[in-house]
């Protein structure tokens, strides 16, 4: 019987039980960060547990961190946070990106980053982006904190294997549409629920087209499509990227043979398969409060269908019949584990070069990690963004959930490259409109959205 | 956890579809270190207006509603962020049971955690119990899978592994612990590239 890459390494990593009840499946990696981590560390204490396996764990501060000066912890509780998981990481000997490390970032940018995030392990983190970690090959999700704890306990989980679903992405995507667009018009098409209790597969000649930083913009999203797991099959883009990063395997030769393993033999294995094409895909905005509630940056706001269109509505001060080019922007928020890579910065630098950011404006510029940070400077594109007019920050999670200090004013639109357009998402009563990085640095500088395909590429 | 079997008391209706858990609790109030004191914030901007005042249109504001403990509501509850603080904040409030039409599954792996039994039935079902009167008590029954109210009674499917360990009020880790040798024993065959 053909099976898909998930059931390949699920079956690798189940110790006990049978399919269709709980199994317990063995964990290779879990990423903390200082939010869903401290309830965990404290049940461990209170038990008298250790950590069994410290060297599977690895943690990091990202999204309490201010931007600015990321010493200068105003909020007393955010502080608390951030030096608790100093304390815990200490005390249970788990390695730790510290403030200021060169390896601090959003979890799911320094995973892949720092070589961490390898295919065929199953990786699991308390925040519901791990899904990204799935663009290597690997089976990844997000948990909740009783779950950290087991997981530090016990390096297992137990988890009901999920039915697959494969999603069939195919198509030269037209000029001026990226990655997010795909998931964002997935996601619109599909809803907001498709995926539940599904791990789902992204493939086709447009996903093996695709950088590995495209990928992970793919599989971090899946979480807004309701499926926890979202992956890729690792291929030559996989281990290239992989390899030679500071937590690689040191005989990567003999682990690329291990990982080649891990791949779909056939259609036929999933349980549900959906065909997308992208050869006329169009740049996708959000109007409403949740991901689902996008459409084509051409294309007229939907009619209002249910109470739940009408609370949208209502909350986000924009009307049926209207387009993304009459929503006034007085914010821009670029960044977040969906958009906050090297290479999403570099797009966006292409269009801003030479232009300012519109009049009453204000634009965040938060890199993913500090190695990104860096990489950016070494490429002056910290200059194209500061000469705009935007504000160049120190990296973290920052108004994708204003856990910080950036948040977005009530009542104003901003145009963001995070993945999250809930109510009160960014700020009470902020206005999120989710798009790809192109669109968005294309609003910071027309001071509404623009049809990119037309009006700047 | 407490061991669960037969929860009897009054409900709250609040039929919305893809409640997310950012309205559940919003982010502002995940920044504690302890599992406890998120009930008073639980629908946090729906539940106060913007000076702090009570929003009196917002059912869970209603005082015919204040002792229910019982949440009846739509299709996708608990989707979104991964966060176990918008279990903790329902526990906190005060709710026992929730009523939908589907979760999120890192929200339902959370409930299990918790103790918050988190049942599903059909549309129809919830519609009659969104209907009943805020003073009249129903009955979820967990060890017959049963929810009964004066003129109705509906089952409920559950897994038996959480249904045994709501009903044992039994703890994960400690569970999971009597498996040691076979965890070390699994450790042995992880390939090492290294």
């Amino acid at each position: 019987m053909s099976q898909t890459m998930f059931d390949k390494i699920w079956d690798k990593h189940v110790i006990t039980g049978k399919v269709g009840d709980p199994q317990l499946i063995y964990v290779d990696l879990q990423l903390l960060h200082e939010v869903t981590s401290p309830q965990a560390f404290e049940g461990l204490r209170e038990n008298s547990r250790k950590v069994r396996c410290p060297e599977r764990n690895f943690a990091t501060m990202d999204h309490n961190v201010p931007t600015v000066d990321i010493f200068n912890i105003k909020d007393e509780i955010s502080r608390k946070q951030i030096e608790t998981l100093d304390k815990n990481t200490k005390e249970f000997g788990v390695r730790l990106a510290g403030m200021g490390s060169d390896d601090q970032g959003i979890v799911h940018v320094i995973g892949p980053q720092l070589g961490l995030t390898q295919p065929g392990m199953i990786i699991v983190c308390g925040d519901s982006h791990t899904a990204t970690h799935g663009a290597f090959g690997s089976i990844a999700f997000g948990i909740g904190t009783s779950e950290v704890e087991h997981v530090l306990a016990t390096q297992t989980i137990w988890q009901t294997k999920p039915k697959t679903m494969g999603i069939h992405i195919h198509g030269k995507l037209p000029k001026g549409i990226f990655a997010k667009d795909i998931i964002m018009g997935i996601i619109a098409h599909e809803g907001v629920a498709f995926g539940t209790g599904y791990a789902v597969e992204y493939y086709g000649d447009t996903i093996s087209n695709m950088s590995m930083e495209e990928r992970m913009t793919i599989c971090n999203m899946s979480i807004e499509g309701g499926a926890k797991m979202g992956s890729i099959q690792p291929d030559q883009t996989t281990f290239d990227y992989v390899k030679g990063r500071k937590y690689a395997p040191k005989k990567i030769d003999e682990a690329i043979e291990y990982w080649k393993q891990f791949k779909t033999d056939d259609e036929s294995a999933f349980d549900k398969v959906i065909d997308f094409d992208v050869n006329n895909l169009a740049p996708f905005v959000s109007w409403g409060t949740n991901p689902g509630m996008s459409v084509p940056v051409d294309k007229p706001f939907p009619e209002i269908r249910n109470a739940d269109d009408k609370k949208a509505y209502d909350y986000i001060g924009l009307q049926p019949g209207q387009t993304a080019k009459q929503i006034p922007i007085g914010y821009v928020f670029f960044g977040s584990c969906t958009n906050g890579r090297l290479s999403d910065l570099k797009i966006a630098a292409q269009i801003l070069k030479g232009h300012h950011i519109a009049k009453g404006v204000t634009a965040l510029v938060v890199p993913g990690s500090r190695e990104v940070r860096i990489q950016a400077e070494k490429l002056g594109i910290d200059q194209i963004f500061k000469s705009a007019g935007c504000d160049w920050r120190e990296p973290g999670c920052s108004a994708c959930l204003g856990m910080n200090p950036d948040q977005v004013p009530a009542g104003v639109h901003c145009a963001s490259t995070s993945n999250r357009n809930f109510e009160g998402r960014q700020g009470a009563n902020a206005r999120t409109h989710l798009a790809s990085p192109a669109m968005v640095v294309a609003a910071a500088i027309y001071g509404h959205f623009v049809d990119i395909r037309k009006e700047v590429i | 956890m407490k061991p669960i079997t037969t929860i009897t008391n009054t409900t709250i209706p609040l039929m919305k579809d893809n409640i997310d858990t950012d309205q559940l609790i919003p982010k502002q109030f995940l920044k504690n270190i302890l599992k406890t004191g998120y009930g008073r914030n639980l629908f946090y901007d729906w539940r106060y207006l913007g000076n702090g005042r009570l929003n009196t249109d917002f059912i869970l504001n209603d005082p015919k509603y204040k002792n229910a403990s019982i949440l009846i509501t739509g299709d996708n509850f608990g989707c979104g962020s991964s966060r176990e603080h918008a279990v903790w904040a329902l526990k906190d409030y005060g709710f026992e049971v929730i009523i939908a039409g589907s979760y999120s599954d890192i929200f339902y792996m959370n409930s299990t955690k918790n103790g918050l039994l988190a049942i599903t039935l059909p549309k129809s079902q919830r519609e009659i119990l969104a209907r009943i009167s805020s003073d009249e008590n129903i009955t979820v029954d967990l060890p017959n899978q049963e929810v009964r109210c004066i003129n109705y009674k509906f089952n409920f499917e559950i897994d038996p592994l959480w249904k045994h360990k709501f009903v044992n009020g039994l703890d994960d880790i400690a569970i999971t612990m009597e498996y040691d040798k076979e965890i070390s024993q699994y450790e042995v065959t992880i390939p090492n590239f290294n």
